[in-house]
């Protein structure tokens, strides 16, 4: 089967500072493929996920070099419109992070930023990003709720449904079940491998399970460096490296 | 150890009752010394608007009028100030935010009365020969509609009067209206910013949609501190509202506040005069209670809806 490459990382290095905290990282991510990056605590993770919508920029001592393709493009040249980038690469976050707002307008809210839409318009796709994210069933008597009155993982769905409403591209999950008990942790596994037919998802966690349940891919991370990246089934029978063997096994971690 | 326990708790006890006692007696003491005004004028005390001492008949329109318009004008200028300043201040590196914000605070720290001196010596004149000038002509308020009844037939004012006052109000409440807004807006969660930022928003969406939306409870809070100390402030507005006792006729008109009349006519004050002023007292008291009150509701509404 033909996979194509949806994200190219090419030597990236990450500064916070004058603390370097990623090394020379070089990864495929293939389109339509759950993605996931694993590794110990604090090794980088989570800071190679947030070059690829550049949050990173948010904080003024943070730098990235190298390059990211996204589509052959280097979009951490200079001159990349950054609203556009994140439109096209949305992103869940450990926590839920529902805006101080109804359940619907969660929702409509980046449809009113990217779109101009009738008011009917606006509903249907509000209807849609939640059916795509399986909370429609659970919300739609009460649209109009706050969002933060939601369970822990309605929640994150929620916000799901929101990145969804925005038609991303790519999905970018920094250990979205992290904060969220196993039973709800189980639908949003389901959910993630629904919607790998449609977006391209990168998933970190430290979850070896679900790294394993769900990825198509897997790259492990050690102190900053892509260690070793390939097929999940090959990383998690056959690794190549030893680092690799001893964290599957729990030997560290 | 059980007895510094029993006694650290009487203490405290202390304070708190006392606290209660000392609310209940100004409350008692204002009701007393308020009856013979209330007994004689009823509560038409409340509409009236003559303030003569030789016909001893008093009336409070003016002074609560006066009081609502300082305070309405004070606030009109400072919400919007205080929430630009505040989220400035959150928005900018840390050294420059923390260099802005005790600035901010350190203008909490000058007495009224110098406010006052600043407002009559530097304020007034700049109100009469600069600001009132241009809202008259350049920006052509005058030929508006009610503008004649705003500014007055000509457009031009004394300097002193109700626009005055409002401003040095202004400035005197936006030090307490900033640091609660300030507090209030750093609150919101990092995650939370950025999960608005990686859905594509300027950082004026971010700011006006989530960041101002989380923090609505502050900014309620922070105006209505304003407000109360608005209401109650004295010695500033003394020196540039005029000190008549009628009621507002436009901005640029002179007038009094209930705090400005109590503070300039206690001294001479004797018989229904001086219960007259204490009926004021109790109004205002009863106008910062409303104010309390009106809070309390307002943010233990939202604190269930949310």
């Amino acid at each position: 089967m033909k996979t194509d490459i949806k994200i190219s990382a090419r030597n990236l290095n990450f500064y916070y500072g004058s603390h370097q905290a990623l090394f020379d990282n070089n990864l495929d991510i293939h389109a339509n493929r759950i993605t996931a990056v694993i590794g110990p605590s604090g090794c980088g993770k989570s800071t190679h996920l947030r070059i690829y919508n550049r949050i990173f920029e948010l904080y003024r001592n943070q730098k990235a070099t190298g390059e990211l393709l996204l589509d052959g493009q280097n979009i951490l040249a200079p001159g990349v419109d950054l609203l556009q980038l994140r439109h096209r690469v949305g992103m869940i976050f450990q926590k839920p992070t529902p805006f101080p707002m109804s359940i619907a307008d969660n929702v409509a809210y980046p449809l009113r930023l990217h779109y101009q839409l009738s008011r009917s318009e606006l509903a249907d796709r509000v209807e849609q990003a939640l059916r795509g994210a399986s909370l429609w069933d659970e919300v739609k008597d009460k649209l109009h709720a706050n969002g933060m009155a939601l369970s822990g993982g309605q929640q994150q769905r929620l916000c799901i449904a929101r990145a969804l409403a925005a038609e991303p591209e790519v999905l970018l999950m920094d250990e979205p079940t992290s904060a969220i008990d196993p039973v709800a942790t189980l639908r949003i596994e389901e959910l993630v491998l629904e919607l790998k037919k449609r977006y391209t998802i990168v998933i970190v966690t430290h979850n070896m399970q679900q790294a394993a349940r769900i990825s198509d891919r897997t790259a492990f991370f050690y102190k900053g460096r892509i260690v070793e990246e390939g097929e999940t089934s090959r990383i998690f029978t056959n690794p190549t490296h030893k680092q690799t063997e001893d964290y599957i096994t729990g030997r560290f971690g | 150890m059980q007895r510094s326990d029993t006694l650290f708790r009487y203490t405290c006890l202390g304070g708190a009752a006392l606290a209660l006692l000392l609310l209940a007696g100004i409350l008692t003491q204002l009701g007393m010394h308020s009856a013979p005004a209330w007994q004689h004028f009823g509560l038409s005390f409340l509409w009236g608007s003559d303030w003569d001492p030789a016909a001893d008949s008093y009336g409070a329109l003016p002074h609560i009028l006066g009081t609502l318009l300082t305070t309405g004008i004070s606030l009109a200028l400072a919400i919007p100030l205080a929430l630009a300043v505040a989220l400035f201040i959150t928005e900018v590196p840390e050294w420059l935010g923390s260099l802005l914000s005790h600035g901010v605070d350190l203008l909490a720290a000058i007495p009224s009365v110098i406010y006052g001196m600043w407002g009559l010596f530097v304020l007034v004149p700049l109100m009469q020969e600069q600001v009132q000038p241009f809202l008259a002509e350049t920006l052509g308020l005058l030929s508006l509609p009610g503008g004649a009844w705003l500014l007055g037939e000509d457009g031009y004012g004394s300097g002193f009067g109700f626009l005055t006052a409002g401003v040095i109000l202004a400035l005197m409440v936006l030090p307490y209206m900033c640091a609660v807004m300030r507090d209030v807006f750093r609150m919101t969660p990092p995650m939370l910013r950025e999960s608005a930022y990686g859905l594509g928003c300027t950082r004026l969406e971010v700011t006006r949609d989530i960041v101002m939306r989380y923090g609505v409870r502050g900014i309620v809070g922070g105006i209505f501190i304003g407000m109360g100390r608005a209401l109650g402030e004295t010695m500033a507005v003394l020196f540039v509202i005029g000190n008549l006792m009628e009621s507002p006729a436009g901005l640029y008109s002179c007038g009094t506040t209930i705090a400005a009349t109590l503070a300039n006519n206690f001294a001479e004050a004797t018989g229904l005069q001086q219960s007259a002023l204490f009926a004021l007292g109790l109004v205002l008291l009863l106008m910062s209670f409303g104010i309390q009150l009106l809070t309390r509701y307002y943010l233990s509404k939202r604190g269930e809806n949310n």
